[in-house]
């Protein structure tokens, strides 16, 4: 289930990239001076790095550290 | 000629910093500690110096020259997607690669595929292709160094001189360095990429009297408002663009990076800080080269002039007029520019050296390139069993002196816009190879002559893009050049900017095709060994 959310959290932020809705139009200028387009899409990299803090928070493959921790008593066994 | 002197400081320095590596990994006779740092980068070095690898000269001098031509624009384009699509690549596919690299061995992406499918082959197909797409890179550092040292000094050191200068400094902390020395002037490059954007905006814009009112200005005037919107670019083509980030994970420079880690939880800072990365460097380039049009310098207005002539006469000028107008109207200097007028020397000067910063990444794909020719190439075909480790890792650091030299000579000769315009088709190209990655490592079914079919359609896509587009002049600022229709759809367009396939840039179907062969060629052959599909599959995968 967890799982599921953050695929469909992925794809929701990737769609959410192509806003379209402030394409034609620089207004509001964001304190006073930057463009909505821009604003939206700075706050757009943000929520990327929230995203990402989720997927390392959630689905972390920790299956993979775990592999190469075991492997390294076994090598230290036989060297 | 002071910011010059700036830039010979930061140089110095960085040289400084190769050396002191080579003193820490004694003489670097091991193969593993040459290439790779001996696996063992923590978590600030391995965040800085993955993160300034995968910036180049443009991520400065372009993406403020592209803002300065197309808007606000260029931030979503090139900078926001790649901020979500990077670090994805990373979490999914770096880790992955970085745990079989930690526990096969593996130290470059050729000797993993050729592993994985078990071919020897079609591994050095794979490397050729990587190989030649990686090429343009160093070339046009070396380029990008000459000409900014040129311009820095006010002409004082020439082209030749600054370009001779920048590879000597390149090449010797990659030769002595190695790994450890090129990600230490990475971590330290990357730093000075963060300070630039902040000190930068802070700078100009007070030179500039605050950004509240150029903004304005631009909004007013019918020629510069679009800059300030999206309008110039289609949504196809913005949609089209969320596909070049994945040839970041692609290139062997950054998949070789990855392998350097000390611990899988390194990568945990990387991917998270990574978007915020981006954002810190990209928003202050991108915003100043849209102010850039709001300055009244007379280089800005010969621009503009140029911009314009090409909007509304471009239609009836030869070919090679518009080249020569669209070159005269590239903003890629407009960042040094507002630096020249709005920043006191001594600051230009530091702020010089991190453009220079920018301009020197081809450190990473010297040393990947040598770490490529002498895993896949000397060592496959037997010449580390026959001449020992010592001598594979002294191969490659003549590889490394060859390199150079040969990127150098290239530069002294070819024009830049050559390489500029190979960069763009590379980057189209690794992108069409990421589907190897991920059959590699999350496909049970992949065979070799799916990946052999991947490499050869990516290959040829790439040659017939650039053969078309050198067939076909691109046409004025406005509706692209119809080539083929088919049932009253455009299929193939020639636009000013490059290419179209029903209206998407060439890489979206480069890579829905290389992906799409991969799947079919490998249903219809033969499968590797159990035992060795096995090895990629990790027991404890959750299911």
């Amino acid at each position: 289930m967890r799982r599921t959310l953050l695929v469909i959290a992925v794809i929701a932020l990737y769609v959410l990239h192509q806003d379209f809705w402030f394409w034609r139009t620089a207004y509001p200028f964001v304190f006073g001076f930057i463009p909505i387009g821009l604003f939206y899409q700075a706050c757009f990299s943000v929520a990327a790095s929230l995203l990402m803090w989720l997927l390392v928070k959630f689905a972390w493959p920790s299956h993979l550290e775990r592999e190469i921790e075991q492997q390294r008593p076994e090598e230290d066994a036989t060297s | 000629m002071i910011p010059a002197i700036f830039v010979f400081i930061y140089l110095a320095v960085v040289l400084y910093i190769g050396i002191f590596a080579f003193r820490k990994t004694a003489g670097g006779k091991k193969a593993e500690d040459y290439f790779l740092a001996s696996r063992s980068l923590g978590p600030f070095v391995f965040l800085f110096s993955l993160f300034g690898t995968n910036m180049t000269a443009f991520a400065i001098l372009g993406s403020s020259g592209h803002a300065f031509s197309n808007g606000i624009v260029t931030f979503g384009l090139m900078a926001s997607s790649s901020g979500l699509v990077i670090p994805l690549t990373l979490f999914l596919i770096g880790t992955r690669v970085w745990a079989l690299g930690k526990k096969y061995g593996f130290m470059t992406p050729v000797q993993m595929f050729r592993d994985r499918w078990e071919c020897g082959h079609i591994g050095t197909v794979i490397f050729v292709a990587q190989a030649v797409l990686l090429v343009p890179y160093i070339i046009i550092g070396i380029m990008g160094g000459g000409t900014t040292l040129n311009v820095i000094s006010g002409g004082v050191v020439p082209y030749w001189f600054g370009g001779a200068i920048v590879a000597l400094v390149v090449m010797s902390y990659v030769f002595f360095g190695g790994m450890r020395g090129t990600a230490w002037v990475n971590t330290f490059q990357t730093i000075l990429f963060l300070l630039f954007g902040a000190i930068a905006i802070i700078v100009i814009g007070s030179g500039m009297g605050g950004f509240r009112n150029a903004v304005q200005a631009m909004q007013a005037s019918p020629v510069l408002a679009p800059l300030l919107t999206r309008e110039r670019i289609s949504p196809l083509y913005f949609f089209s663009y969320t596909f070049i980030p994945l040839s970041a994970i692609a290139f062997p420079h950054i998949l070789i990076f990855c392998l350097t880690a000390e611990k899988m939880n390194h990568f945990k800072k990387t991917v998270i800080f990574y978007p915020l990365c981006i954002l810190a460097i990209w928003l202050p380039c991108v915003f100043l080269g849209v102010m850039a049009n709001r300055t009244d310098m007379p280089q800005i207005r010969a621009k503009q002039e140029a911009r314009r002539v090409l909007a509304t006469q471009g239609k009836t000028m030869a070919p090679e007029a518009r080249d020569e107008l669209r070159e005269k109207a590239a903003g890629d200097d407009v960042i040094m520019l507002l630096l020249q007028r709005y920043a006191p020397l001594w600051l230009a000067g530091l702020l010089g050296a991190g453009i220079m910063a920018a301009v020197m990444a081809s450190d990473s794909q010297i040393l990947a390139l040598s770490t490529m020719f002498t895993e896949d190439v000397f060592a496959h075909y037997g010449g580390k069993r026959r001449f020992g480790e010592s001598v594979q890792v002294q191969t490659g650091r003549i590889f490394v002196i060859l390199i150079t030299l040969f990127a150098y000579a290239v530069a002294l000769r070819a024009p830049e816009t050559i390489f500029e315009l190979a960069i763009q088709y590379a980057f189209s190209g690794y992108a069409a190879l990421s589907p190897l990655l991920v059959a590699a490592l999350f496909w049970k079914g992949s065979t070799k002559w799916g990946a052999l079919a991947t490499t050869v359609w990516t290959a040829a896509a790439v040659v017939a893009v650039a053969i078309f587009q050198h067939a076909v002049p691109a046409p004025a600022p406005g509706p692209p050049t119809l080539i083929w229709a088919l049932s009253g759809y455009e299929v193939l367009t020639r636009t000013p900017g490059g290419t179209a396939v029903f209206g998407f840039m060439p890489v979206v179907p480069m890579v829905i095709i290389s992906a799409l062969l991969m799947i079919v060629v490998s249903l219809i052959t033969r499968k590797p060994t159990q035992a060795t599909v096995a090895k990629y599959f990790f027991d404890s995968e959750p299911v």
